[in-house]
C-alpha cells in the first residue's frame, strides 16, 4: 500500500505532506505559484508575524517545495514544483482509476449512440 | 462532459465522486447493468476485466477480476442491495487483497436530458480503511492537503 512513485522517498513524501498540512503554508504556495515573493510580500495577506512566516518558509524549504535567493537585502522565495507534482502523482491512483474508467465509458456510450437504436450489442471498443 | 470531481473530507469515512457523461440516463444505466458492457469500461485500460458473477438484482452477487499483462490479478466482490435502478445502485464492495474491509457503494444517475450526471458515494468502515483505499493515509495532514493540492496543481499546470 505504501508504495512511492519512482524517485520519491517515503521521507520526502512525509516532509511534503507535513509541510502541506498547514493552511498558511498552503496559502504561501498558492501565492508563490503566481511568482517569487519576499518575506514582506508574503506577510501582507496573512495575519501572521514576519518571524512566523519565516518559520513556515523554513518548513517549505526543508520539504523541497520552495527555494530561496537573495536580491539586495530581500530574500525571495520561489516555488519548486517538482516535489508537489510527485506528491500529486502519488495521490492520484484513486482518481486515475475513475478518470480512466469514465473515459472508457465515454467511448462506449459514443459507440452505442453511433449504432442508433442501441438494441444490439455494440462493437467492442476495447482499445 | 465535465471533469471528474473527487471529494474526501478530512476525518470522514466517505469518498464521493461526480462526473457528467454525454448520454441519456437509460443508456448509461445499460453500461452498468449489462456485464459485457461493464467489462468494456470499468477499470484502467491496462487491466483486462473478467467478470465471474454479475447478478444485477436485490441480493445478487457480483465478482470481477482485473488482470494485468504481468500475470497479476486483483479480485473484487460484493452483493447488490435493493433492486438496482438509475435512482440508486447500492452494493457492498470488497477488494480481495484487503479482505474484511468492506465499503458500501451507491451510484446514482441524474437525468440531465442528453447528459447524465453520475454521482457515487463510498462509505468505508473507518477513516483508515478509506484512506487505505484511496492511498492517502501516509502522513498526518495528507487528507487535508488533498483538495488544496489539486487546486495548487491546477495552478501549476496553468502557469507551466
Amino acid at each position: 500500500m505504501k508504495k512511492a512513485t519512482t524517485g520519491t522517498s517515503d521521507e520526502q513524501l512525509d516532509a511534503v505532506f507535513g509541510a502541506l498540512a498547514d493552511r498558511t503554508r498552503r496559502a504561501i504556495l498558492v501565492r508563490l505559484a503566481e511568482g517569487e515573493a519576499s518575506v514582506n510580500e508574503l506577510c501582507a495577506p496573512f495575519a501572521v508575524s514576519q518571524p512566523a512566516i519565516s518559520q513556515h518558509l523554513k518548513v517549505l524549504e526543508r520539504a523541497g517545495l520552495i527555494s530561496r535567493s537573495r536580491k539586495g537585502t530581500a530574500r525571495l522565495s520561489h516555488l519548486e514544483a517538482e516535489p508537489l507534482k510527485e506528491a500529486v502523482t502519488w495521490l492520484g491512483n484513486y482518481r486515475e482509476y475513475w478518470e480512466e474508467s469514465y473515459e472508457r465509458l465515454d467511448e462506449l456510450l459514443g459507440a452505442i449512440r453511433r449504432e442508433g437504436s442501441g438494441q444490439t450489442d455494440p462493437g467492442r471498443s476495447s482499445s | 462532459m465535465t471533469e471528474l470531481k473527487v471529494t474526501a473530507e478530512p476525518g470522514s469515512h466517505e469518498v464521493s465522486t461526480e462526473r457528467e457523461v454525454e448520454a441519456p440516463r437509460d443508456v448509461v444505466f445499460r453500461a452498468y447493468r449489462e456485464p459485457e458492457l461493464l467489462a468494456q469500461w470499468l477499470g484502467p485500460r491496462r487491466y483486462e476485466m473478467e467478470i465471474d458473477t454479475y447478478e444485477f438484482r436485490d441480493g445478487g452477487r457480483w465478482r470481477y477480476v482485473h488482470k494485468d499483462d504481468q500475470g497479476n490479478s486483483f479480485g473484487f466482490h460484493g452483493v447488490f442491495h435493493g433492486d438496482p435502478s438509475p435512482d440508486g445502485m447500492v452494493q457492498t464492495f470488497e477488494f480481495e487483497g484487503y479482505p474484511g474491509h468492506v465499503s458500501l457503494d451507491t451510484a446514482v444517475l441524474e437525468d440531465r436530458g442528453d447528459r447524465t450526471l453520475i454521482r457515487t458515494i463510498s462509505v468505508f468502515q473507518s477513516v483508515e480503511d478509506r484512506d487505505g483505499m484511496v492511498q492517502a493515509g501516509m502522513a498526518d495532514g495528507m487528507r487535508e492537503a488533498y483538495e488544496r493540492l489539486e487546486e495548487l496543481a491546477a495552478k501549476l499546470v496553468a502557469n507551466g
